[in-house]
């Protein structure tokens, strides 16, 4: 056990003396959450609109500015000719044009049937697709209150309710998707790369020449990487509850208790690729090409699931950072417990034994 | 019978695949004895090494290390034997002190022990005041000083030292060669493979090896007189261009 503290006393050398591993340790969680929270956002919020008015009277303009008080859309300017819309897209600012037809208002009232032209900027198709989204929801409402409730005889009303994120905040999507990347990367990268060094510089030798059992050299290494990947949990949900108001619905218990648990299968991944080779540089690109990658891809944190071709989603089970996904939401979000989340935790408590498993079977081959 | 041999190889033999890294090798060191192992680059010295210290598990054979089996024993073998690498062994970010606290400590040894030894082993190396100093600081003798006398911290009854001066000038080669003796005197077997001839001069007994085989093993003067030579790197060149 003395051995053990000697042990793990100096792997806290290592890291504390190390700018760069600290860089990562504890400023790469608050940049992530940083960027991810403010910056990089799928939200629309100020989209800058052009309006070709042909009609001009008070219904037309009382539209104009239902679209500007909803803080989705800001006019940036009123063309004057149809000729004008072409030359606004190709500016660039302009990402939605609302073409009104003459008389517009008095279609509306009289004719029953007023027409109403949205072109958008496709080159971006998704930010196209929620524009004409929130556009069509603005003029509908707007319809409705004027009165022209549609003389269809019935109407299906669908009343939509956003459950569990109801001003739909990226970030809560977010958090939980940086949360598992920064662990994946200091569990599972960090203790690659940690082992690999001693292998690189040649220590490993004189450890494995000592009375130290190998399965407590590499306890030694690992342990400290538990303790901080626990720290940087509590960090990153310390943020998401403070600068973006996100919510801890379940049991913060389990919560940890989870993050735990990731954090062991993402480190058994490291082990398992410093069982693989021995320089730092080939464990750096394993990590980055075989586990951020897909971490950041195929987990459902940034791109839906739900929209890949089949055989990506099947692929996308292997990876445990999908798992670690849907208990992070569930737990936050939902308020889910252990009767919601114990399948991906089987998954995920699955995966690490495995990983162990076959990180145990290939030190073994190595030494002889 | 083996208590007074530090060493006992019988048939001792590494194969990689087809390829035969060690062939058979059966040899005795004495407890005490300042034993070299000499052989070209791929001759097998290192796999022969690597198979006594428990790195590598033989194909077959038997070997004892301090009256220990290598197979059965590994726990008395290893904290009865110290180990210094061809590749420098100290961690760079680490200071002196805590290098030698570092390997003392997974050595099991106490935390007086450890205070003792440090001091011991600081002034030994004239290197009172270098002990608070990060490793990569200090210059490459040095750093293979303290690599050495961290390697016998635990006072092990073997030390194995594969290729040690490698990249060192003459002069600190001698001062290292200075330690090695005096570990030996205290009783310490020294085990150690090297390049350099005029370094295999300094041991008691050398062996030999080409192509996975010990072709020679006595004392260096003996050899001499054997190969009708002047100088061991003579009896090198007559027995390794012998094989080609």
């Amino acid at each position: 056990m003395r051995q053990f503290l000697v042990f793990v006393r100096k792997e806290f050398y290592h890291i504390f003396r190390d700018k760069r591993t600290l860089l990562i340790l504890f400023g790469m969680p608050v940049v992530l959450i940083v960027l991810f929270g403010f910056a990089i956002t799928n939200e629309i919020h100020k989209a800058q609109i052009a309006v070709l008015d042909n009609a001009r009277d008070a219904f037309s303009s009382r539209l104009v500015s239902r679209l500007t008080a909803s803080g989705y859309f800001e006019v940036n300017r009123y063309l004057s000719s149809r000729a004008e819309v072409e030359p606004a897209f190709r500016e660039g600012d302009i990402k939605l044009v609302v073409v009104i037809p003459e008389k517009f208002g008095h279609n509306f009232h009289h004719a029953k049937k007023a027409p109403l032209q949205l072109i958008t900027d496709s080159s971006d198709p998704n930010t196209a697709t929620t524009l004409t989204n929130y556009a069509n929801a603005i003029v509908m409402q707007y319809q409705e209150e004027m009165g022209g409730k549609m003389e269809l005889p019935l109407t299906i009303q669908t009343a939509v309710r956003m459950e569990y994120n109801p001003s739909l905040k990226g970030v809560f999507l977010f958090v939980p998707g940086v949360m598992t990347l920064i662990l994946m990367l200091v569990s599972a990268m960090m203790t690659s790369i940690t082992i690999t060094r001693e292998k690189e510089l040649g220590t490993m030798e004189i450890l494995l020449v000592s009375p130290l059992r190998p399965l407590l050299i590499i306890a030694g290494k690992v342990v400290p990487y538990i303790g901080l990947s626990f720290i940087i949990s509590l960090l990153i949900l310390a943020m998401g509850a403070g600068v973006f108001a996100m919510p801890v619905k379940g049991s913060l218990v389990l919560l940890l208790l989870e993050c735990i648990l990731f954090g062991l299968t993402a480190l058994s991944l490291g082990i398992l690729i410093s069982t693989i080779t021995n320089s730092q540089q080939t464990a750096m690109m394993i990590s980055m090409m075989g586990l951020l990658l897909p971490t950041i891809l195929l987990s459902g944190f940034v791109f839906p699931l739900e929209s890949m071709p089949v055989a990506l989603q099947v692929i996308s089970n292997i990876f445990p950072a999908k798992w670690f996904i849907i208990i992070l939401k569930s737990i936050m979000l939902k308020g889910g417990g252990l009767q919601q989340v114990w399948l991906p935790t089987l998954i995920l408590s699955g995966m690490t034994l495995f990983f162990l498993a076959l990180s145990i079977r290939n030190f073994k081959s190595r030494l002889s | 019978m083996s208590k007074q041999y530090a060493i006992v190889t019988k048939a001792l033999t590494k194969r990689f695949g087809h390829f035969t890294a060690t062939d058979a090798i059966t040899f005795e060191v004495e407890q005490g004895e300042i034993f070299g192992f000499l052989g070209a680059n791929g001759a097998g010295k290192t796999t022969a090494m690597r198979m006594l210290c428990g790195l590598l598990t033989p194909t077959s054979g038997e070997a004892t290390i301090a009256g220990y089996d290598i197979y059965k024993q590994t726990e008395q073998v290893k904290k009865r034997i110290g180990y210094m690498s061809q590749k420098f062994s100290l961690y760079e970010d680490l200071t002196v002190k805590e290098n030698i606290r570092f390997y003392a400590g997974i050595y099991g040894l106490s935390n007086q022990q450890i205070k003792e030894k440090t001091a011991e082993l600081l002034r030994k190396l004239q290197m009172e005041k270098e002990g608070g100093q990060l490793v990569s600081s200090l210059p490459l003798g040095w750093k293979q000083k303290l690599s050495f006398s961290i390697a016998v911290i635990h006072d092990p009854s073997i030390v194995f030292l594969d290729e040690p001066t490698g990249g060192v000038d003459p002069i600190t080669r001698r001062q290292f060669w200075d330690l090695i003796y005096e570990a030996a005197d205290r009783g310490v077997t020294i085990f150690v493979t090297t390049h350099y001839m005029d370094e295999a001069e300094y041991c008691n007994r050398i062996s030999i090896m080409v192509d996975g085989k010990i072709k020679a093993l006595d004392t260096p003067r003996k050899l001499k007189e054997q190969f009708n030579a002047d100088s061991m790197n003579d009896v090198f060149l007559q027995l390794a261009r012998a094989k080609s």
